[in-house]
């Protein structure tokens, strides 16, 4: 088939498709329809901020900044319906509980290990002697048990844990099939356990980000679809109407991924130059189409939950999820510019990446709207700062992933630690500081406790966020100039390797803080579990409905 | 949207979407691939060698794809000249990274044909290449008070060489150094008859350089 041709057809399909989307949904579109943005509250909730993990003090000034008077009101005659819809909202925390509590101790193992790993794997770049004695403690081994144990350890159990405990509470239902989702997170952890092994001792596929090998794999597809169950259980059992936002990204995202991996990982079918093709396809779809999709959810749930505010604009917020669909599916070939694929395809996943503004203005705009003159909040707010600097870097990232594909500026930051650094724009700045959000938020339903040190919060806050602003801004000067020293025929390439070296050794700081900051968030979690701690609110608790004065049984439930 | 089942057709309706554009189309165009004339299928050993390569992740630092010398100059480099699909035809799993701490090694066997200089490379890069951030690979190897028959003594700077020891490569690293002096794509490509992979007027050019590339080499 002509080229021309080809990327004329797609495009004009996928803009068709678009547009066929938008217009069978039309009638949603173009509603005002705060009904739907506010179906995340109970009735006459609206205008209460929640935020579980907030000091008592924290909490009056988180109100403070959202109503005048520092106080909600409730309307009298809807006090039984809300009392009512509370009573179904905790039935729906207690069914999850358990499940996500797993999911989520599993994902904080998993991020303190990889982090290490990483810190090792950074060191030996400007350290080559650092740990050379043993083969898997090499470079080549530590760096992508690293990336393994980040891609398919803690991201996905943390995204796991907190779509377990969203989706029933968005569909006002209980958890159906909490036991498919812990048998489900078993055999996982067992296969990344045995595929780590494997990479350790030298065994494995050779495709980057499909290292695993594929008979391992197995037992993660299993396992994927075994945590898939219960969506489909609860939403079949589902009490509202109305799906929230959150869900299409969330239902969508898990049923991507193990398509993906199926199609990624099935042997004896790619070769050669369409193998790495396939290999972009799935990197990139990866990010995009799974892990983006659950933080999203997590976004469009926790921030106008913690604020007490519906989204700003629901139609923005279907254009973003559609546009998303449509385009990201097809960018990762950008990754192959310069490389001997059909031009064709580097050309449609030009387009597509710049297409992506589309979603991520979308994104961004409803944000920023649903934030507009609150921004004061995230002074109060210990998760909402996670949620909305999270936000903020997805808008980021996606701006610099856009341009990245460009060919011009794609010949210079190609090959590059630039491309590291935004691998870790998307996947640590927004990604995993939205799961932190939403797990500080999560947990004191979780476990009915409170945090014990609501101090270490804060300093896990500060060490990661300083921790990656050091991390990026190094590691994007050095990919960057490592990029034009390469393009420069004069210069030796060794040149292209001296000149990282500095940026390279603050990449090792920004690491270590962001290390550092996991320990704090680990040591936390711990001392949560194990019931450390004096609870500030009294024996109220969160389950308890008993001794909740009135006021309380909002902020907390 | 009240529709679960109109979410999930509409997500798999745009997945295929994209599996088809970035898997199954290239799958079509590439599926009669021929190998480029030249190039050599591996032997038993480059191939245990480039087990070796995969599971010491040496694709995490070094490319084998030059690009093309409109775009960057990699060619000026001695990298080579840019290579098309039936370059990678015995390629599996392909190996075209995406990260450049190091050199492109498409062509590392024409570049650095001595297996003497690859083994002491393998051994401490920084005996050959001061400032390189290669790590050593000291388990690959042996030091022993003698050599015995049958050992490939590894020929190190005096400076490098531990004292009073010999340093003996393994099998492991006898054969990764024969994949890599394998890696040699100088010989001549017609990329009009593989894909469309550049425009005409600049084919003519890219042969006439890998050409005057394999005069250079001899």
């Amino acid at each position: 088939m002509d080229t021309v041709t080809v990327l004329l057809l797609t495009f004009i399909m996928s803009v068709t498709g678009l547009g066929i989307f938008i217009w069978s949904l039309r009638r949603n579109m173009f509603d005002d329809n705060p009904a739907a943005a506010g179906v995340i509250f109970s009735t006459g909730e609206i205008g209460h901020v929640e935020d579980p993990s907030a000091t008592p003090e924290q909490r009056a000034g988180l109100q403070k900044t959202v109503t005048e008077g520092g106080k909600a009101v409730i309307d009298p005659s809807l006090a039984d319906q809300l009392k009512r819809e509370l009573a179904d909202r905790m039935e729906a925390d207690q069914s999850t509980a358990y499940v996500t509590f797993v999911f989520l101790s599993c994902a904080i193992v998993w991020l303190v290990v990889a982090s290490t790993f990483g810190l090792i794997s950074s060191i030996k770049l400007h350290n080559p002697e650092f740990l050379t004695q043993y083969a898997w403690l090499t470079f080549g081994r530590t760096r992508t048990l690293h990336l393994n144990m980040v891609a398919y350890g803690w991201c996905p159990m943390a995204a796991f844990g907190i779509a377990t405990w969203v989706l029933p509470r968005l569909l006002k239902t209980r958890l159906y099939g909490g036991r498919f989702a812990l048998l489900g997170c078993m055999l996982w952890n067992a296969g990344l356990i045995a595929g780590l092994g494997s990479i350790a001792v030298g065994i494995n596929d050779g495709l980057e980000w499909l290292e695993i090998p594929w008979q391992v794999s197995i037992l993660l597809v299993i396992g994927g679809a075994l945590i898939a169950l219960p969506l489909v259980f609860t939403l079949r059992n589902r009490k509202v109407d109305h799906l929230y936002v959150s869900i299409w990204y969330m239902g969508a995202a898990l049923f991507w991924f193990p398509i993906l991996y199926f199609i990624g990982k099935v042997p004896g079918v790619h070769f050669g130059v369409e193998q790495a093709t396939m290999n972009w396809w799935f990197g990139h779809n990866v990010l995009g189409l799974y892990y983006t999709p659950i933080a999203l959810a997590s976004v469009y749930y926790f921030l106008p939950k913690i604020v007490g505010r519906p989204i700003q604009s629901y139609n923005l917020s279907l254009i973003g999820f559609w546009a998303l669909a449509f385009f990201y599916g097809q960018v990762g070939g950008h990754h192959l510019v310069g490389g001997p694929v059909p031009h064709w395809l580097i050309s449609l996943s030009i387009v597509q990446s710049m297409m992506m503004i589309i979603p991520v203005l979308a994104f961004s705009v409803n944000q920023h709207l649903t934030m507009r003159g609150q921004f004061k909040t995230m002074y109060y707010s210990p998760t909402l700062r996670f949620i909305v600097v999270g936000a903020m870097m997805y808008t980021l990232s996606s701006f610099e992933g856009s341009f990245e594909a460009l060919r011009s500026v794609s010949t210079v930051a190609h090959f590059t630690h630039f491309t590291v650094a935004h691998a870790h724009l998307g996947l640590y700045a927004f990604f995993s500081i939205v799961m932190f959000g939403a797990i500080y938020f999560v947990m004191p339903r979780v476990m009915s406790w409170e945090w014990p040190h609501p101090k270490l919060i804060s300093l896990h806050f500060w060490l990661v966020t300083i921790g990656i602003g050091i991390y990026f801004v190094s590691l994007s000067t050095g990919g960057w100039l490592q990029g034009l020293d390469m393009l420069d025929a004069s210069k030796p390439f060794m040149d292209s390797v001296r000149v990282t070296i500095p940026y390279l050794e603050g990449r090792t700081l920004g690491g270590s803080l962001m290390t550092l900051g996991h320990l704090v968030f680990a040591v936390h979690f711990v001392l949560m579990a194990l019931r450390y701690g004096t609870s500030r609110v009294g024996p109220a608790l969160l389950h308890n409905r008993k001794f909740q004065p009135e006021s309380q049984a909002i902020a907390g439930a | 949207m009240e529709s679960e089942y109109k979410l999930l057709s509409g997500a798999m309706v745009t997945l295929a979407l994209a599996t088809a554009t970035l898997v199954v189309v290239p799958y079509l165009q590439l599926d009669n691939v021929q190998p480029s004339p030249g190039l050599k299928p591996y032997t038993e050993q480059q191939l245990r060698g480039r087990e070796v390569y995969i599971s010491m992740g040496c694709v995490y630092c070094h490319s084998q794809q030059p690009r093309s010398q409109s775009m960057a100059p990699d060619f000026q480099r001695g990298w080579g000249r840019a290579p098309v699909a039936g370059d990678y035809y015995y390629d599996n799993p392909h190996l075209m990274g995406t990260m450049r701490t190091g050199p492109d090694l498409f062509n590392v066997g024409a570049r650095q044909p001595s297996v003497d200089w690859n083994l002491g490379h393998l051994y401490e890069p920084r005996a050959y290449t001061p400032g390189s951030t290669m790590p050593s690979f000291p388990f690959m190897f042996k030091l022993k008070d003698k050599a015995d028959a049958g050992d490939k003594v590894v020929n190190l700077p005096p400076s490098f060489a531990p004292a009073g020891k010999v340093v003996v490569a393994s099998p492991q690293a006898l054969d990764l150094v024969a994949y890599l002096i394998g890696l040699d794509h100088t010989y001549p490509v017609n990329p009009d008859a593989t894909l469309p992979q550049v425009v005409k007027d600049e084919s003519a050019a890219r042969i006439k350089a890998t050409a005057a590339e394999d005069g250079a080499k001899k």
